[in-house]
């Protein structure tokens, strides 16, 4: 594990505070249960559209990608993987048209592992063969394969206590009216059993989500049958699905984005002025995802090491307890610290959000940014009217074009944000921004560093670009234009390799995978003449026309010789030059050496190509290793 | 010797104006000195007074003139006593001439440095430039200026220049206009930078306290594409200044012991799990990797040989619409890049790019590799920087945006879904535009109230301050860490001091403004209506406290009902069951001619439910076996039969399916029961 020595004082970053918020977290137990009915593997795109995608597939796709996620993210939470409409069955109550996939080596809800990834990745291909696909609700028969199902899941989800752990079923489905093939009694029974289920299941603190699949040209009417099984009522219907998915992209989007609960950071105070304090939900919606910490292992017997940590007194070597007090020199003195004022040198503030005023939006400057930000929402929880006076001060600020202006005594870092108000954004596949404020952490004078004036020439004026330049380079951007480019497209290629890696591992594969890097820039398009033409243009119009020939003599030049390498090329004649008026091995014989200067030991470890660091003692050692002594 | 090692002369206005403002004057400097004891121990300083009543200066001796510019400390490395220079500076009378006092600095500078120590000289100016400065006997004011500049250049000495004026009534509007043009003079013709605050909280941020040399991240092409590069350099922009790092003490070091150094050493033993007592040497050492459950053992050695390896480089994507990149997308700190130094045609190149993007409003979008081996990329995005200064060059801010995995797409209720009880009315929107609009940090054209680049970091600055004080007099006069590491180098029980009233600005609203918009506020108040709801949790806590002998039956039930419902730790609901337990024992206990039978079939209802819902069916089937066996052979015998007419049975399997009981048992409690215990 990687141990971090310096812990209490590296505590400034909300990373570990939002570590230990994780902590408090509760676990998620999840049953993706997907309808495997014969309707599910018809294509999916419209008929004009050549894909041949199915349902089932844009299903297995979106599960699979979200198991990739998850064990990067959250590898503690648990998942079972369940289909109904079957032909085989396979459950622990034995129930038809169920069948629990499962890998080796894991119990049917268990933490993802890789051989569940790998396996499930490939179901499609077995899947008519090894488990079958039927109409589960067929009339004239009393088999009833929603309910079974939910049976299924929520027996999976018995263990855990509900208090701890978040339980809910995935429900894939396309068919909208799973009772329609049949009528009369049978079938409000039916309904009336499986409603029934389900409402046993939401009363024991399962949550129960659809993710309906549906054809551009039939919408998926929840109303039919599943708005009662979720418990929507009114409005809550009609929000449901704000459009069908009109491409199979968006579905792919917003099923991935329904894949994880929500989780808040935590909640704080929001003072405004006078005492009016309300309270908001904070989340981190954007934090970088590193390759999770290592953990050390004996290599001959592959078990995790036990890592001990011991206080050493540096001075006498006695072993000690951990210190309470820290020190700093100043003016050769030892200035004592005892943790406890340390803490209270940190702390400025009592954890809330003060609010000080208010700016235009172009104060916030690009260079205004030193972490991820923070999203904040409303929530009435335990102060009622919280929502209605965040709800109007986003609005005034989204209209006056202003930002907050906050101070935020987080104990970690008390830090000046800037809140940005955000409206909601939503596009095809449901919402792409959700409304809110995003609390942009701002730095201080002492983190900004006037780089610029770093290399500023006195009286040489920095030329500018010409309009013509400036021209030139308009048309160039105008060439080279993303259009569609949105602001998380790429995945990162170092950690899909890393985890492509590890996956390959742990199922013992001999091949490394092929991570393809999506960042690199897209030479073929590039290329296109019009694009090489403006690069061209632009090129001569800032540089001239024989800028590269300029450059390559100029790099030739540098080739012969710059005036450093001169230099050292100088030095080591001289010292070669000296060195061999020395009678180096007689020296060394008689321990002479340290009667020399360090000037002249360093003679020979120059005309000896030798480092020429370090202490004397070191340089002499260094020789007479070199001599073979 | 040290590569970053600087000369700094404080060139400090005391003359009658800036009195009000020098207690922060002496702060910010002793703030310098201080920072200079830590981090540029071999740095050097001097300090020059003008504006004195006196006069001391070599100058002045050797050539005349020079008046009222006293030399309070002659530059030489830092040490404890130049703090003490800077308490209590003398309040001079006469009015200050800063051109005469820049001289005598650049006079100081040259006698100690002579032709050496180019580009690490620099002079600090702090004044309100409100005072005409003398004719000179030859030439105008700005040919004087010229001639300084020039100097100054050949030397290497550069200029800071902080002109504070707070809005003060009465000042000569004319002598200021061409103080001012006097000093924009010399960032023309030297390296100069001048920079006007107007609040101490500002000048606090203004003076850069501690040198840090830059590094470059990355030096080579910015490529647009292959045939068409620009050479840049790449520098951090932002870069969080961290608390200083404290050595762990320790006591242990004789008194006798002069070299003891009082450190603390941390030593790290790696055992196996199954012998404490081995120690696993490191070469025995391999990393594992988590992948899900499963820990993946590799060696650095074939890591290094599968691992992601991108080539170094700065390439272009493309160039997008600005608002395709919303501000909150920019995750760490800020990157700029400068067109190569000296390269005119890089700096055109540069300029030309930055300039269309100005005017069409895109922006570019970058991979980077910074270096070779790095083993991962950057996605981000390239702003435009358009200088407004005339020898600094046009350049580019670079922010780092996420990649899909990095952002968690949580979905979140539209406000419009929200119930209207939450909605604000149209009085209460008005009241908050108000707000919004009089609550201003920009009271006017180009001014911004606690703007980043000069506000300081209350934390540093108390810390610094901590480390501080010479007499107790001077205790009230300084800040925190630093102040307070100062302090306690004279007083080891010093307290840590409280923030300075400048600093109280930044982490609290500003009463003046909000004093001045209180109606505003008061509207806001009066228009929104708080209600602070009972805390669940600390409501149940102190309900639990008075129990067990509860009075009434009911508040047991509900108590428990709270307990069950907390959701913050497991532990909660075995004890709230406990407690449940205990109450429904004691109410039978105490029970005569069975008047608590109805209170004890209540809470026992009340506990098979929540043990339903808890899935802790064998607690309760437990328990009530218990009490069957305890008083089966008593007069409570006939609360049992009591119980299967309340339908009040074990928990069966079917009801919670970690039971042991089946359906049939569960039924025939307590007949079953009995034949068990037989």
């Amino acid at each position: 594990m990687d141990l971090d020595p310096e812990g209490l004082f590296r505590d400034d970053s909300d990373s570990e505070s939002e570590f230990y918020q994780e902590k408090d977290f509760t676990k998620e137990f999840v049953v993706y249960l997907v309808d495997a009915s014969p309707k599910m593997f018809g294509a999916a795109g419209s008929d004009e559209d050549e894909k041949t995608d199915t349902h089932f597939h844009v299903a297995i796709n979106c599960i699979s990608q979200s198991l990739k996620a998850q064990i990067i993210g959250s590898s503690y939470d648990e998942v079972a993987v369940c289909f109904f409409n079957t032909k085989e069955k396979k459950n622990l109550q034995d129930l038809n048209g169920v069948y629990v996939f499962n890998v080796t080596d894991r119990e049917c809800l268990d933490r993802p592992t890789a051989r569940l990834i790998k396996e499930f990745f490939y179901v499609e291909d077995t899947f008519m063969s090894n488990i079958g696909s039927r109409y589960g609700i067929v009339s004239g028969s009393q088999e009833n394969s929603l309910y079974n199902a939910l049976w299924v899941a929520q027996a999976l989800l018995r263990k855990g206590s509900s208090k701890s752990v978040s339980k809910r079923i995935l429900l894939f489905t396309n068919e909208d009216d799973p009772f329609g093939s049949i009528t009369g009694a049978t079938k409000t029974d039916m309904i009336r059993m499986t409603l029934q289920r389900a409402k046993d299941a939401q009363d024991l603190g399962i949550s129960i989500e659809l993710l309906p699949l549906s054809r551009p040209d039939e919408g998926f009417n929840v109303s039919i049958f599943y708005a009662e099984l979720l418990g929507l009522e009114g409005d809550e219907i009609s929000h449901f699905l704000p459009s069908a998915g009109e491409k199979l992209e968006d579905m792919t989007d917003q099923l991935r984005k329904r894949m994880f609960k929500k989780r808040k950071v935590k909640t704080i105070r929001f003072s405004i002025a006078n005492g009016i304090c309300i309270e908001v939900n904070t989340y981190a919606l954007i934090r970088s995802t590193s390759p999770g910490s290592i953990m050390w292992l004996d290599s001959i017997t592959n078990l995790p090491l036990k890592t001990e940590r011991s206080f050493v007194c540096a001075d006498t070597g006695a072993l000690v307890e951990e210190p309470r007090i820290y020190f700093h020199p100043y003016k050769n003195e030892i200035i004592k610290f005892s943790t406890d004022e340390l803490s209270k040198i940190k702390k400025v503030s009592n954890g809330q959000l003060h609010l000080l005023g208010f700016k235009p939006l172009d104060c916030l400057k690009d260079y205004h940014n030193l972490r991820p930000s923070t999203f904040i929402f409303p929530t009435d929880e335990e102060v009622v009217g919280s929502t209605r006076i965040f709800i109007a001060l986003h609005r005034s600020m989204l209209r006056l074009q202003r930002f907050a202006l906050a101070f935020y005594g987080s104990l970690y870092r008390p830090q000046l944000v800037a809140l940005v108000a955000q409206d909601e954004i939503t596009g095809s596949s449901g919402q792409v921004e959700p409304p809110g404020m995003h609390m942009i952490y701002l730095p201080y004078s002492d983190d900004i560093r006037h780089v610029e004036e770093l290399h500023m020439s006195a009286d040489a004026i920095a030329p500018r670009a010409t309009d013509d330049q400036i021209k030139k380079a308009s048309a160039l951007l105008r060439r080279i234009d993303l259009k569609d480019f949105s602001v998380c497209q790429f995945t990162n290629p170092a950690l899909q390799r890393h985890y492509g890696i590890l996956q390959a591992l742990a199922l013992g594969e001999d091949e490394m995978p092929d991570i393809k890097d999506e960042t690199l820039p897209d030479e073929e398009g590039l290329s296109r003449p019009g694009i090489v033409r403006a690069l061209q243009e632009f090129k001569i119009s800032v540089y001239g026309e024989n800028y590269d020939q300029e450059e390559a003599n100029a790099a030739a030049a540098k080739g012969c010789g710059s005036e450093a390498s001169r230099k050292r090329k100088a030095m080591a004649e001289t010292a070669a030059r000296e060195s061999a008026s020395y009678d180096w091995a007689d020296l060394a014989e008689n321990g002479k050496l340290k009667d020399l200067t360090v000037v002249e030991l360093k003679y020979y470890l120059t005309a000896h190509n030798l480092p020429v660091t370090g202490k004397k003692e070191a340089l002499i050692s260094r020789i007479l290793t070199h001599l073979g002594k | 010797m040290a590569r970053n090692k600087e000369a700094v002369v404080l060139l400090l206005d005391v003359g009658p104006s800036m009195h009000s403002v020098l207690p922060e004057v002496e702060r910010v400097c002793s703030m310098l000195v201080q920072k200079k004891l830590i981090f540029g121990k071999s740095d050097e300083v001097g300090f020059v007074l003008f504006g004195t009543d006196d006069t001391y200066n070599e100058l002045q001796k050797e050539v005349g003139g020079y008046e009222h510019i006293v030399v309070l400390r002659n530059i030489g490395v830092v040490d404890g006593n130049a703090v003490g220079f800077l308490q209590n500076l003398p309040r001079g009378n006469f009015p200050g001439d800063f051109i005469d006092a820049i001289v005598v600095g650049i006079d100081l500078l040259i006698k100690k440095f002579g032709p050496t120590n180019k580009g690490k000289q620099r002079i600090c100016l702090i004044t309100d430039a409100k005072y005409p400065i003398k004719e000179p006997y030859e030439g105008t004011k700005e040919d004087q200026v010229n001639t300084i500049s020039q100097m100054m250049q050949t030397h290497g000495i550069r200029l800071d220049c902080i002109v504070i004026r707070e809005k003060l009534p009465g000042a000569d509007l004319r002598v200021m206009e061409e103080n001012d043009s006097l000093l924009d003079q010399f960032s023309r013709k030297a390296i100069a930078k001048i920079v006007h605050v107007d609040s101490p909280t500002s000048l606090l941020g203004a003076l850069k306290t501690r040198n840090i040399s830059p590094v470059t991240v990355f030096r080579g092409d910015l490529e647009l594409s292959s045939t068409m590069k620009i050479k840049v350099w790449v520098y951090k922009k932002t870069s969080e200044e961290k608390f200083p790092t404290l050595k762990k003490y320790s006591g242990k070091a004789h008194s006798s012991d002069k070299f003891a150094t009082y450190e603390v050493k941390v030593d790290y033993e790696y055992k196996s799990m199954e012998d404490p007592d081995k120690v696993v040497p490191p070469e025995q050492r391999i990393r594992g990797y988590r992948y899900g459950p499963q820990v993946v053992p590799i060696s650095s050695a074939e890591w290094e040989a599968v691992k992601f390896k991108p080539e170094k480089g700065v390439k272009l994507l493309g160039f997008t619409d600005a608002s395709n990149i919303l501000r909150h997308y920019y995750m760490k700190d800020v990157y700029i890049f400068i067109p190569e130094p000296g390269n005119q045609k890089a700096i055109v190149a540069v300029s030309a790019i930055a300039r269309a993007m100005k005017d069409m409003n895109k922006s570019a979008i970058l991979r980077c590799v910074w270096r070779q081996g790095q083993g991962n990329v950057v996605i981000g995005v390239l702003r435009p920087n358009i200088s407004s200064v005339d020898n600094i060059p046009d350049s580019f801010y670079f922010n780092v945006l996420p990649f899909v995995e990095d952002v968690r797409e949580f979905q979140f209720p539209s406000f419009r879904s929200f119930p209207s009880s939450w909605q604000p009315n149209e009085q209460q929107q008005e009241a908050a535009d108000n707000l919004v609009k009089m609550l201003d940090l920009t009271p006017s054209e180009g001014e911004e109230v606690l703007q980043p680049d000069y506000t300081p970091n209350p934390v540093l600055e108390v810390s610094y301050c901590f480390t501080q004080t010479v007499s107790p007099t001077c205790y009230d006069k300084i800040r925190r860490f630093y102040h307070f590491l100062d302090l306690k180098s004279k007083q080891p029980d010093a307290d840590v001091p409280p923030l300075d009233r400048n600093l109280r600005g930044i982490t609290e609203p500003d009463p003046a403004v909000f004093s001045c918009h209180k109606s505003v506020i008061d509207n806001f108040h009066k228009n929104f209506e708080l209600k602070e709801k009972p805390k669940k949790k600390k409501s149940s806590k102190r309900a639990w406290r008075g129990k067990p002998s509860a009075s009434s039956e009911e508040e047991g039930v509900d108590d428990f009902e709270a307990m069950m419902a907390r959701r913050d730790s497991s532990k909660w609901v075995s004890k709230a069951i406990k407690e449940m337990q205990n109450h429904v024992s004691d109410l039978l206990e105490n029970s005569y001619e069975g008047d608590a039978y109805s209170k004890a079939i209540e809470c026992l209802l009340a506990l098979r439910k929540g043990c339903i819902l808890e899935q802790e069916p064998k607690e309760f089937n437990r328990f009530l076996l218990g009490l069957y066996e305890k008083w089966k052979d008593t007069d409570l015998a006939n609360f049992f039969e009591l119980l299967s007419s309340k339908n009040i049975t074990l928990i069966s399997q079917k009801e919670a399916p970690d039971s042991n009981v089946t359906e049939e048992d569960a039924k025939n409690f307590p007949v079953k029961a009995e034949l068990k215990s037989q």
